[in-house]
């Protein structure tokens, strides 16, 4: 279609669509009075159950644990994928690094500074997960974070080195593996997969939620090492064109 | 007021999916991709939301207070990390299209049709 | 509760870490074993299911929370004939890709071999599910690994055009349903499927619970490619690897269909009882639009793979009739047409891959009789056109003729023709092709069909006694699935049992136990009526696969005149199909817009 035929089509379709959605939303309870009976019934559970104070942490990994081992599963996935789909037939290995040395000595103070509180944030986040805000996706992603600041401030060498593939893709799939052997620990235990399997714990601290905790740091490991891998493979999509350009 | 945001989860899907019918890029069509699933975050957070309540984590309040719904926040969690994964695999395809048809406009990169 | 209801997901998501962990450990020779076995585990579990099953529905809390008074707080897999079934046949499916693929796809292929562990977890997954945005997860898990198996040969262009189409469009149809599991949220407070079928039904349906549905109807037929969302389908199928467009014939072009069977019965059904009239009407419409449009695209094609990409479009919209017949036999039907067409069109790709392995190329006309040494090939998937086509007591036969019954029942007996004919022109196509590529029968020209650029085939010796035995073997379970004895009863009383919204509330919320009684083991026994149109099945296959290959010989005026009239909507039909994401996007626009509509009026 010509792009001007496909607009008119949109037009009136998406006239349509706007139409049933306002219609539909116009349905829904309206803004702040919200009265499910789910979100109520975990709101005076979840403390007396598991003693965790954050029940968001407690919803994502022990009430709809098989929930978040699917999204666990689907940035493995998408890691998979992304190094399957950036494959380069490469004969030879580009050994030379690309011209992407950091000038600037602002640039590199600001990374001495930031990296290893950004490091610990991170992993603070990540620890406590289920006590305040925070959990596994969140301190991932804020340590991953910490190390592309690496490469930010220090140029794609320093960034391999920090982060060496074979360990990094072991890691990752050793923290979905992870994810899924808690959940048959569960199993074993409780006879239900996921059952949580220490004890409740002291709320407020680290040692609450039982399993909780196991299943929020597989899930940091294998966020980290997800989003490493996936800052690998489209950094190279970069570095490597620059290097082609010089040699 | 009351339905305001509401409203905007729906515009925020509406107006996405007209980026992507009208995009020439492959890389502008995925924003307008994350701006439709945007809209699904706002829709669920908006949903669980209760006046006068506050963030479902009980530490350092008094049990039994007030809070919004957890269930909404720990769908959007799943929700974005969905959206991650998706962007990255259509960013790729992007990538491996401009390396092979040296364009990222949409309508150049046809191979097969009919 | 039985531990065996995890183990579907459970093993494949395992193996598919620890093939990605080991990968450095494990030694080259044996690399190939692990994840076969797998696969191979993974559906021996379901097969176990399924006999479990067939007495008794089982349960699982995960986590073990049960539901509190009356709310449920967990997410559940339930296991019941229907479900567990589709399981198998994934199982079963993605092993045989596994056992096809050996040496077949030499470039990542331990990312190949994870990709599909990971696919075949989220459709047992979303198989077993009974809870709404559990689905979603699995449904989404699957896609995301589907994207990047669609895209495997980076190399061509083509390949990447379908894939991104292909990741365009069900992100979209995602973010649709995803827009829909909200507004059931927001109104129910749920998100199992029993509960919110309990919620729902207390009330007449008003906007939301119309919107919803459509919403997130909308977006599984993207998946399933149903007419107009079914534009990315021919561009993806046509360059996937042969191994994977099995995997997408067999199983996730049907995933879709699945969903809204299972969503509607459970969570819809109480709240739409009074109104199904509207809801059959519209499946009813869409599944025939859909059946009639892929046979006369499938027609026009030349490129073997996407003509099979066209026939399995014809075969999803007769299915979707009958599941849109929402009476027993219907879903019955639906469930016998799956397991057919999956076995016979997954072999169909799998010998398109034999024909790119050894000739480099899956065009009809350009591979004119060079197909002739492999006339054991040919026969193979010349009897897997007939199995499609429904000729009496073979293949697809045992599926027609249930929904040719399921049709009279409801009074849409007119129904039963159209998708003979649509069946037949369809399958026509594609013995057509055999009959050019393997037995050098018709002419060599055609101007009609539309060429498609040569692909590459995969690097690499392939084991080509292998890839022809499993084709065969397909072929055979294919065409065998007709006559299966008992397979007739058990569908009917599975199908039975997922409509029964009672029973799943009963045992999802207040802890019942659904048993069935146990069916004799009976052949099929089909009525006179869909023995006449297996005949005519036939006779059109033939009629039609002759027209196609000695198209020349019409008088040249019958030709003008046929010209003259088919011409225009046929260059319009193809138009449609421009190969451009944005396109796709419209129509999906405007067939949600019109769904919407259409049951805007009929539905309150």
């Amino acid at each position: 279609m010509s792009p001007r035929a496909r607009l008119a089509v949109f037009g009136c379709a998406g006239a349509g669509l706007a139409a049933l959605l306002f219609w539909g939303l116009a349905g829904l309870p309206a803004f702040g009075h919200y009265q499910g009976a789910y979100g109520n019934q975990l709101e005076r559970e979840v403390m007396p159950e598991r003693h965790t104070t954050n029940l968001v942490g407690a919803v994502v990994f022990d009430y709809r644990g098989i929930d978040t081992l699917g999204e666990e599963f689907i940035l493995f996935t998408a890691v998979m994928g992304v190094t399957l789909l950036l494959r380069k037939n490469r004969e030879q290995e580009i050994e030379d690094a690309p011209d992407d040395t950091v000038r600037s000595d602002a640039v590199r103070i600001a990374g001495l500074f930031l990296v290893a509180p950004t490091f610990l944030l991170g992993l603070w986040v990540a620890a406590f997960g289920y006590v305040t805000p925070g959990g596994g996706f969140q301190g991932g992603v804020v340590l991953a974070g910490a190390l592309l600041l690496v490469y930010l401030t220090g140029g794609s060498r320093r960034y391999t080195g920090v982060t060496p593939l074979t360990a990094v893709e072991m890691a990752e799939a050793s923290g979905a593996g992870a994810f899924v052997a808690l959940g048959l620990a569960g199993l074993i235990a409780h006879g239900a997969y996921l059952h949580n399997f220490l004890g409740a714990g002291r709320q407020g601290t680290l040692e609450s939620g039982g399993s909780i905790p196991l299943v929020n740091w597989a899930t940091a490991l294998a966020v980290t090492t997800a989003m490493l891998l996936l800052f690998k493979e489209f950094l190279e999509e970069y570095s490597v064109p620059v290097a082609r350009r010089r040699g | 007021m009351s339905y305001l945001p509401y409203v905007v989860a729906g515009w925020l899907f509406l107006i996405g999916l007209y980026g992507v019918v009208t995009s020439r890029n492959f890389i502008h069509l995925t924003v307008c991709l994350t701006v439709m699933q945007s809209s699904t975050y706002v829709l669920l957070l908006a949903i669980g939301y209760k006046h006068r309540s506050s963030a479902p984590i009980f530490y350092g309040i008094p049990a039994g207070s007030r809070v919004v719904d957890p269930v909404v926040q720990a769908l959007t969690l799943t929700d974005i990390v969905v959206s991650v994964a998706v962007v990255a695999l259509i960013l790729s395809l992007a990538l491996d299209i401009h390396e092979q048809a040296k364009t990222l406009d949409p309508e150049q990169a046809v191979e097969v049709s009919g | 509760m039985s531990w065996l209801l995890v183990m579907p997901v459970v093993v494949p998501l395992a193996s598919a870490a620890l093939v990605a962990a080991g990968d450095h450990v494990v030694p080259e020779a044996v690399k190939e074993y692990p994840p076969m076995i797998a696969a191979a585990a993974s559906a021996v579990f379901s097969v176990l299911l399924l006999l479990q099953v067939q007495s008794h529905d089982l349960v699982h809390w995960h986590g073990g929370w049960t539901p509190r008074h009356g709310v449920a707080i967990g997410i559940a897999f339930v296991g019941e004939p229907l479900g567990v079934g589709f399981a198998a046949f994934a199982g079963v499916i993605v092993t045989a890709a596994l056992v096809f693929s050996w040496h077949y796809m030499e470039e990542s292929p331990r990312l190949y071999r994870v990709l599909m562990l990971v696919f075949l977890a989220a459709v047992s997954g979303f198989a077993l599910s009974a809870d709404l945005f559990n689905m979603f997860v699995w449904f989404e898990l699957g896609a995301v690994a589907t994207y990047a198996l669609a895209g495997y040969m980076v190399e061509e262009l083509g390949p990447l055009q379908g894939a991104i189409n292909f990741a365009i469009t069900n992100s979209i149809a995602a973010f649709s349903i995803l827009f829909g599991i909200g507004l059931v949220y927001g109104r129910t407070g749920a998100l199992n499927l029993a509960q919110i079928g309990e919620s729902l039904a207390q009330r007449r349906p008003d906007g939301l619970v119309i919107v919803a549905f459509t919403l997130i109807v909308a977006g599984f037929f993207v998946k399933s490619a149903l007419v107009p969302f079914h534009l990315w389908l021919a561009d993806t199928y046509a360059v996937a690897p042969a191994p994977v467009c099995l995997v997408f014939a067999a199983v996730m072009s049907e995933l879709g269909l699945f969903g809204i069977a299972r969503i509607y019965w459970t969570a819809f059904s109480g709240a739409f009882a009074a109104h199904s009239g509207a809801i059959t009407a519209t499946f009813v419409a869409v599944g025939l639009a859909t059946a009639l449009l892929g046979a006369v695209m499938a027609l026009l094609q030349r490129h073997l793979k996407r003509l099979l990409a066209y026939t399995v479009i014809a075969h999803v919209g007769v299915t979707l009739v009958g599941i849109g017949l929402l009476n027993a036999k219907g879903t019955a039907a639906a469930a016998n047409l799956v397991l057919a067409h999956g076995l016979l069109t997954g072999a169909l790709f799998l010998g398109a891959g034999v024909l790119l392995r050894e000739f480099g190329d899956v065009d009809e006309l350009r591979l004119f009789g060079r197909g002739g040494r492999l006339r054991v090939l040919g026969t193979t998937l010349a009897l897997a056109a007939v199995g499609l086509a429904g000729v009496p007591y073979v293949g697809t036969f045992l599926g027609h003729s249930l929904l040719d019954e399921s049709a009279r029942t409801r009074g849409y007996g007119w129904v039963a023709p159209l998708t003979v004919l649509a069946t037949a022109v369809s399958s026509a196509a594609v013995l057509r092709a055999v009959a050019r590529i393997f037995f050098a029968v018709g002419t060599r020209e055609d101007p009609l069909l539309s060429a498609q650029p040569p692909e590459e085939p995969p690097e690499e010796e392939a084991n080509r006694p292998l890839m022809v035995v499993v084709t065969a073997l397909l072929v055979a379970l294919g065409l065998a699935a007709s006559v299966i004895p008992g397979l007739q009863d058990r569908t009917e009383h599975a199908a039975d049992h997922f409509r029964d919204r009672r029973a799943y509330v009963g045992q999802l919320l207040h802890g019942e136990q659904a048993k069935h009684e146990p069916s004799p083991v009976v052949l099929h026994s089909a009525k006179p009526v869909s023995l006449v149109y297996g005949g005519l099945e036939a006779a059109i296959l033939l009629a039609a696969t002759a027209l196609g290959l000695y198209r020349r010989r019409v008088p040249l005026g019958v030709r003008r005149v046929a010209g003259r009239f088919l011409g225009p909507p046929i260059t319009v039909l193809r138009g449609f199909h421009s190969g451009i994401a944005a396109d796709y996007v419209a129509w999906i626009t405007v067939g949600t817009a019109l769904i919407g509509g259409i049951w805007a009026l009929t539905l309150r």
